[in-house]
């Protein structure tokens, strides 16, 4: 029944590129230049219409109307704001640590863009289809953790640094959570590689079949998927009412501007991770689509689709719930996620055990 | 080489200071805490004014009486007309003038309307203060009814100036009273709805259940009054224990909570604007008809003396001393302002908690930081 | 058990606000229903005819104003922001000298719109305008002169 994931289209590209260019070493490397282009210019695009979508839904959600001056709806408006914050000057103090000052938002924003080279966008789409795709992830995401920490502490900013501390204590707490919610979906599929787990889900989504404890997994994956990403009722790192600005209280121009899109894009990531895990990633629900030819584009619609619903979702609570206090966020995650994270992945090995899953 | 053993009490954590404001996007204005931090936890507070001081009792001296007034619109903007009513009353009784029926009435349905549009700016920022952004849009979207009736009658949306001694500026505009009408049923449908997105939310509920409390006998003893009094269980609405304007006719309960912590006062607030709401029902429906403006002279001048008149405005207890000495323009003018006493329990209460939590109780203080610096 | 019920009490307040935004959100977007911003430009504002934007003086067909210079609005004036030049002007027809006018000055950035000199003018030459669009590049026109240039008193208004 399983289907194993034998094309990868960008592997074959490799190999094609690199055949007809014939430099041998030099050709494999363009190629990866080439794909790693693309993936920036679709990180930039991502990013910069991420922040135009939740303007525009945070306005319907308030009775407003969002940007909608700079081109056809407003389309243009992120993109004009990135041309602003470009050709701003980078001000900060001077009396900031110039090394971590400066390495932070690489850090941010490296960490998000080689998280995004493991996901499957569609069926053999995936820059870096690796066999322990889940674990980089959640791995890599941890250093991103280590950018706001130290760009915190580096610009020598009392509110930064309390917004550098706040975020790592919340990233470290709640990776345990997400980290044994994704196990919960491992145990089921029996694999680390994302492409294997969304062909694994060809007979159901995991939401389905893993029924009681993957829905409470899911629960859980999205509540410390917010906290990840740092968004509203998590927002401790930077929530204005208290710290200003957190973590980015110094940053401005670019610097500021990497923090923004890095933190979008850790959303568009954890969505993503989200709709791989437990809604069958570029799956079709109920394969709707799968005898109209054409498998990867529909797959790109449905990924996109899903992932949409996801951050939409994210954004919903962002736009609805009060922020938590700092020892509330640990309850949270202490007396609540984890010991429910854990007998639920009891559960559900148990499950698994006696094939008691779908 | 020696060797060295630490034990937990050598390591003692540095306490540090943070300058909360004056440009802060918590601080609802200029106000600057300087904070004595230990991690996250708020040690001392100690409130620095002075940053939006425009001398406004000191300028009163050089103004004539009539002029007073648009003053006072300038020290509690949310409350302006529970300010000029004051004014107004305390020259009123100086000079011994006794005000059409006409005026009683439309100043206090003025009156609550401020209160109403008051505290609901108060819930919008209370929202975005604990994080919930979106709380603001729609507190301002029924506060803008409220500023549309006062704009239709007074010719201005916040700083109406529409008390003058004797009466009032205008006549009340034809359509204010359907407009009222209107509003009032409009309000008690969507207070239901503020309750069901933020005061039953677990979350907020968290963060103002058992936060900031504040006892009886401090509340009394740093002189807060209002609703952070009243969350506190001391009774303390001039509205009942002096009746001014035509607020002795009417029926209406004094909002007491006991808890004394946040949730208390945000209660308070929140169950007041039922009241108020109940005050103007009261009145609307037959506004007598004898005139807006008693008989003055053109030019003001108050007997030797000195007066005293106390309102009840958003805040609390707005107090108006005037000394006056013969002349044109008063001797000394004071405010007693509800802000300023209030700031002092927030000393009191926000020591020793979290800075989250700071924020929060600073949030139900609900600081208008031009009327504690006057 | 209360670990429990403080599980599923939050999750269920949680879901009722999200349904209070939901059920504004949804409607919106399609048909901008609860939508309450106006587009300011291309949609009017609308604006009481009370409102005090700034103090104008009326004028007639043949440029004529109720003006009479009596300074009543100068003295009512909290902060100063009226002043106004006259001279006065021999009548040929009275053979009397008439206080007359040269120049109502309003500085609009010192006006607090409290109202009190139109309250005070007794001859109702000054009123307000509605007009809110009152910024500026350069504060030097904020100060304005009411009364239009070659303009005369109307005859029947009172000294």
């Amino acid at each position: 029944m399983i289907l194993t994931n034998t094309t990868n289209y960008f592997s074959q590209f490799i190999a094609y590129f690199s055949d007809t260019i014939g430099w041998g070493m030099g050709g494999q490397i363009l190629a990866y230049v080439l794909i790693a282009i693309v993936y920036l210019i679709f990180f930039a695009l991502a990013g910069l219409y991420l922040v135009y979508l939740e303007r525009r839904v945070a306005a319907f959600f308030q009775l407003r109307l969002g940007p909608n001056r700079v081109g056809p709806w407003g389309l243009m408006q992120t993109i004009a704001d990135a041309l602003k914050l470009l050709s701003k000057e980078i001000f900060g103090t001077d009396r900031k640590d110039k090394l971590l000052y400066h390495t932070a938002y690489y850090l941010v924003i490296v960490a998000a863009l080689i998280s995004l080279s493991v996901i499957p966008f569609s069926n053999g789409i995936a820059a870096y289809d690796i066999n322990i795709g889940v674990f980089f992830i959640s791995a890599v995401s941890s250093v991103g953790i280590l950018g706001l920490l130290i760009g915190g502490w580096g610009s020598n900013n009392k509110y930064g640094v309390l917004g550098g501390m706040r975020s790592g204590l919340q990233m470290i707490s709640y990776e345990l959570s997400s980290g044994l919610a994704i196990l919960t979906i491992v145990l089921m599929a029996g694999s680390l590689q994302l492409s294997e787990i969304i062909h694994q889900q060809q007979a159901g989504w995991f939401l389905w079949r893993g029924h009681i404890p993957a829905l409470i997994a899911f629960v859980i994956f999205v509540i410390a998927g917010t906290a990840e990403s740092n968004r509203t009722p998590f927002d401790l790192p930077e929530g204005e009412a208290e710290l200003g600005a957190g973590y980015h209280t110094e940053y401005s121009g670019m610097g500021f501007a990497w923090f923004f899109l890095a933190e979008f894009i850790n959303m568009f990531i954890i969505s993503a991770v989200g709709v791989t895990l437990f809604l069958g990633g570029w799956l079709a629900p109920f394969g709707i689509t799968d005898g109209l030819g054409m498998p990867w584009l529909w797959g790109f619609i449905w990924f996109f689709i899903k992932v949409g619903l996801m951050i939409f979702l994210l954004m919903w609570f962002r736009w609805t719930f009060p922020r938590l206090r700092i020892d509330q966020l640990l309850t949270l995650e202490w007396k609540y996620l984890l010991p429910i994270g854990l007998v639920n992945i009891i559960l559900m090995a148990v499950l698994v055990y006696y094939h008691l899953v779908f | 080489m020696e060797q060295v053993i630490y034990n937990s009490a050598d390591l003692k954590s540095q306490e540090y200071f943070i300058n909360m404001g004056p440009q802060h996007p918590a601080a609802h204005g200029v106000l600057r805490l300087i904070l004595t931090m230990d991690g996250e936890m708020v040690k001392n507070i100690e409130p620095d004014l002075g940053y939006i001081h425009r001398s406004i009792e000191k300028q009163c001296e050089h103004e004539g009486y009539k002029q007073i007034i648009h003053l006072t619109d300038r020290l509690d903007y949310l409350s302006s007309h529970m300010n000029n009513e004051a004014v107004a009353l305390a020259i009123e009784q100086a000079m011994q003038i006794e005000v059409p029926e006409r005026v009683k009435v439309i100043r206090t349905i003025m009156g609550e309307l401020t209160r109403i549009a008051s505290h609901l700016l108060w819930w919008g920022v209370m929202g975005m203060d604990v994080g919930a952004l979106t709380t603001f849009m729609y507190a301002f979207r029924d506060r803008e009814m409220i500023n549309d009736i006062m704009e239709e009658t007074c010719g201005a949306r916040l700083t109406m100036s529409y008390s003058t001694p004797g009466g009032v500026m205008f006549d009340l505009h034809p359509n204010f009273v359907n407009r009222v009408k209107e509003f009032i049923p409009h309000l008690r449908s969507v207070i239901p709805k503020y309750d069901e997105l933020l005061t039953g939310n677990i979350i907020f509920q968290k963060r103002m259940k058992n936060v900031g409390f504040l006892s009886a006998q401090d509340a009394i003893s740093l002189g807060a009054s209002g609703p952070v009094a009243r969350g506190s269980g001391v009774s303390c609405d001039r509205r009942i224990i002096e009746p001014y304007s035509a607020l002795s006719k009417v029926d209406f309960k004094e909002i007491l909570y006991q808890e004394g912590d946040n949730l208390a006062r945000y209660n308070v607030r929140m169950k007041e604007m039922y009241e108020s709401l109940h005050i103007i029902e009261q009145l609307i429906d037959n506004i007598p008809d004898d005139g807006i403006q008693a008989k003055t002279k053109a030019l003001i001048k108050l007997p030797k003396g000195e007066f005293l008149q106390r309102v009840e405005t958003a805040r609390g207890d707005f107090g108006v001393y005037i000394v006056s000495d013969g002349k044109k323009n008063p001797y000394r003018v004071k405010f007693r302002s509800p802000g300023f006493s209030n700031l002092n329990t927030l000393m009191e209460i926000g020591k020793n908690q979290l800075l989250g939590d700071l924020i929060a109780i600073s949030a139900t203080m609900d600081f208008v930081i031009p009327d504690i610096d006057r | 058990m209360s670990y429990f019920g403080d599980i599923f009490g939050g999750i269920r307040s949680l879901l009722t606000g999200m349904k209070i935004t939901g059920g504004y959100f949804f409607p919106s977007i399609i048909g901008r229903k609860y939508t309450i911003t106006r587009q300011y430009p291309e949609e009017p504002a609308v604006v009481a005819e009370r409102f005090k934007g700034e103090v104008v003086m009326w004028h007639n067909e043949n440029n004529e104003h109720r003006c009479t210079g009596c300074q009543a609005c100068e003295i009512a004036c909290p902060n100063g922001t009226i002043e106004i030049i006259w001279d006065r002007v021999l009548n040929e027809e009275t053979g009397k000298k008439v206080k007359v006018i040269d120049k109502h000055i309003y500085h609009l950035g010192m006006c607090t719109m409290c109202n009190l000199c139109i309250q005070a003018c007794p001859t109702n030459a000054i009123m307000w305008s509605t007009n809110f669009h009152n910024a500026t590049f350069d504060r030097s026109q904020l100060t304005k002169v009411l009364n239009h240039p070659g303009s005369k008193l109307m005859t029947g208004v009172e000294e």
